[in-house]
């Protein structure tokens, strides 16, 4: 179990805005009537994604009005699960893969990398308090190890150099390309491709 | 090798697009009106016959589970669940299914309700792959439009409503019933079973829970016939599957082979080889984390299927093929994946909680060579206090990898790990007991 706290600079209130408030009402709507509590881990997104990637406790309690559900309840699902972020994080915010599969080709690097460019520590924000990084557990993306996550992209097949090149154009406010940082097509054999010959010149 | 039209994923590294016509070009949705007019019993048999096992890591005949959803719809509605938490480290076949091949799903989940007699379906996909949920939404969206979804979908007389619920992050979902509590909107706590989730399950409903791949198969299967997917691999492990070759190999990749291909053959052929030679190889994990390795010496001769695999006390799983080779520390390897499940146990039943805790400290110590003779022991005893004795399967997930290490490794540990149990005084072992004495002159 991972143990997880809420920040302790919490806002005094929080409201879903009116793009919030329509996402919020067709998530509730894809769930069969009276069973409106389903949505509260699509909420907790909403909210994260309106408040700058963080969820404060005022956004719980006024999901668990929303939703007509105790807020303890909603307060154990944030805390349960690791995606919600429950204090401040980086308008960029920079996930490493360090689970075995990445471990093994180089994820120390990556880490080194982040370490150099963003903070010294996980999870503090970096000097123009734009990014943050931390180390997670398997992003899925075995086959393109090492990796790392920032924001909803991944970033695949990269190395120290790459990875610093990635964060300098970030720390710069660019976006850069999401994929394989090798060149390679998805997640195919790089050179090596056996299979589906036909199609690949197609 | 598997010849290249009997592959059932033919657009895996999306070199045609994941569109409904480019599908429809693929053989999506050309005849799915006809499939459902043979009636439940024919399309059931036919997974049957076709001895189809569950992709998400047991292995559990579809066929059977399909049957095991009442044949009558009470007063309770039926669900179909679609397990997309892939989060079992080496694996990532269902993260390209949902990218490049959005409509062999949405298809299979359109025949699979059909079959189990639901109108809704959820798909649960884990949050970090958020892009390529985005993707599948797209694609349902694009069915909707082209009438494949809702009322009537595709012809078929069957109505059928599709909707994507995200995970935040919890490896534990990929558990079927905690996935549904995680979809009735709880902290992804397993449930204890029975009562199983065919007849109580999501929303105290009858719910029929698959994989991604499970249920992307099936469309292919049913056109072409249980018999032709039957003929592949060998019997009880027929048909395709997506192998994901990842770590210390020359060209890591996705790849559909045939069930029961030879591990050398995916390594050497597939993955371009192990980094260093195949002398160079130290171990392999066959099937994501939670299964034991494999020592080189059984790689040479060792094929990819269930029942092979379980001959050698390890199993398919996932089919996540993680190669280790001699550059890496073995222990330090088992160790990180330790600490995953130690961050990844859902914390409900106290063997796995702590004890996953417990078998990474104790991991981490060794691979640094600060453990005593006994604690190696010691370890193989923990292991097994918490495998069988947890609600879930993540109790023999967490402690199988440690029994793998134990079982090839465990010469290497000793040769490591000589610190002499007795309390001596130059030693400061922190977790004795006695460590007292230590600070005592005359002790």
């Amino acid at each position: 179990m991972s143990l997880r706290r809420p920040a302790k600079d919490q806002p005094d209130s929080f409201e879903f805005n009116a793009s919030s408030l329509e996402a919020a009402n067709s998530i509730v709507a894809k769930y069969p009537e009276g069973k409106q509590h389903s949505a509260v881990m699509a909420l907790l997104y909403i909210a994260q994604r309106q408040n700058n990637n963080w969820i404060p406790l005022a956004a719980m309690k006024y999901i668990a009005k929303f939703l007509d559900m105790p807020y303890i309840k909603v307060y154990e699902v944030a805390t349960f699960y690791t995606m919600y972020n429950l204090s401040p994080v980086g308008k960029y915010f920079v996930q490493v893969c360090t689970t075995t599969p990445c471990m093994i080709r180089g994820a120390n690097q990556i880490v080194e990398a982040c370490k150099e460019k963003i903070s010294e520590n996980e999870s503090e924000l970096s000097n123009d308090k734009s990014c943050s990084w931390m180390e997670v557990e398997c992003l899925g993306a075995c086959v393109n190890a090492p990796m790392m996550q920032i924001n909803d992209d991944y970033y695949e097949d990269l190395d120290k150099q790459k990875t610093l090149d990635i964060l300098d154009k970030i720390l710069n406010g660019e976006t850069p390309k999401p994929g394989s940082y090798r060149g390679r097509v998805n997640n195919e054999p790089e050179n090596n491709r056996k299979t589906l010959m036909d199609l690949k010149n197609a | 090798m598997l010849k290249d039209q009997d592959r059932i994923f033919q657009n895996l590294y999306n070199d045609k697009g994941s569109d409904v016509s480019s599908s429809q070009d693929r053989g999506d949705w050309v005849n799915t009106k006809e499939i459902t007019d043979k009636g439940r019993d024919w399309i059931i048999n036919e997974i049957k016959e076709s001895q189809l096992r569950g992709r998400g890591g047991a292995g559990f005949p579809t066929g059977l589970k399909w049957s095991f959803a009442p044949k009558e719809v009470g007063s309770r509605p039926h669900y179909l669940v679609i397990n997309g938490d892939e989060s079992e480290p080496g694996t990532c076949k269902d993260r390209d299914i949902l990218r490049f091949e959005p409509h062999k799903l949405i298809e299979g989940c359109l025949i699979a309700s059909y079959a189990v007699q639901a109108h809704v379906c959820y798909i649960y996909i884990r949050g970090e792959y958020f892009v390529d949920g985005q993707k599948l939404q797209a694609a349902i969206d694009e069915a909707y439009e082209k009438k494949l979804l809702g009322k009537n979908a595709a012809g078929t007389g069957w109505d059928l409503d599709i909707y994507i619920h995200y995970g935040a992050g919890a490896y534990i979902c990929g558990e079927e019933t905690a996935l549904l509590e995680s979809i009735e909107g709880k902290k992804g706590q397993p449930r204890l079973k029975p009562p199983f989730p065919a007849l109580i399950g999501l929303y105290g409903c009858p719910t029929i829970i698959n994989n991604v791949e499970t249920i992307a198969v099936v469309p292919t299967i049913l056109r072409r016939g249980g018999k032709w997917f039957a003929s592949l691999g060998r019997e009880k492990n027929t048909g395709t599957k997506i192998f994901c070759i990842s770590g210390n190999v020359n060209t890591p990749c996705n790849v559909e082979e045939e069930m029961n291909i030879p591990l050398k053959e995916l390594i050497e052929v597939h993955a371009g080889g192990v980094i260093g030679g195949w002398d160079n190889l130290q171990a392999v994990i066959p099937g994501g984390s939670s299964m034991p390795l494999i020592p080189k010496e059984k790689c040479e001769t060792l094929t990819m299927d269930f029942d092979s695999l379980m001959a050698e006390k390890s199993g398919l799983g996932t089919a996540g093929i993680v190669v280790i080779n001699k550059d890496q520390d073995i222990i330090k390897c088992m160790a990180r994946i330790a600490r995953f499940y130690k961050h990844e146990s859902c914390g409900q039943c106290t063997p796995c909680r702590e004890g996953s805790g417990w078998m990474w400290r104790m991991l981490e110590r060794m691979a640094k060579g600060d453990a005593t003779k006994d604690e190696v022991d010691m370890l193989g005893d923990v292991t097994n206090q918490i495998a069988g004795h947890t609600i879930c399967a993540f109790g023999e997930g967490s402690s199988w990898p440690v029994q793998g290490l134990l079982r090839h490794f465990k010469k290497e540990i000793e040769k490591r790990n000589n610190l002499d149990p007795i309390v001596q005084k130059k030693n400061n072992i922190p977790y004795l007991v006695d460590q007292h004495l230590l600070e005592k002159k005359n002790a």
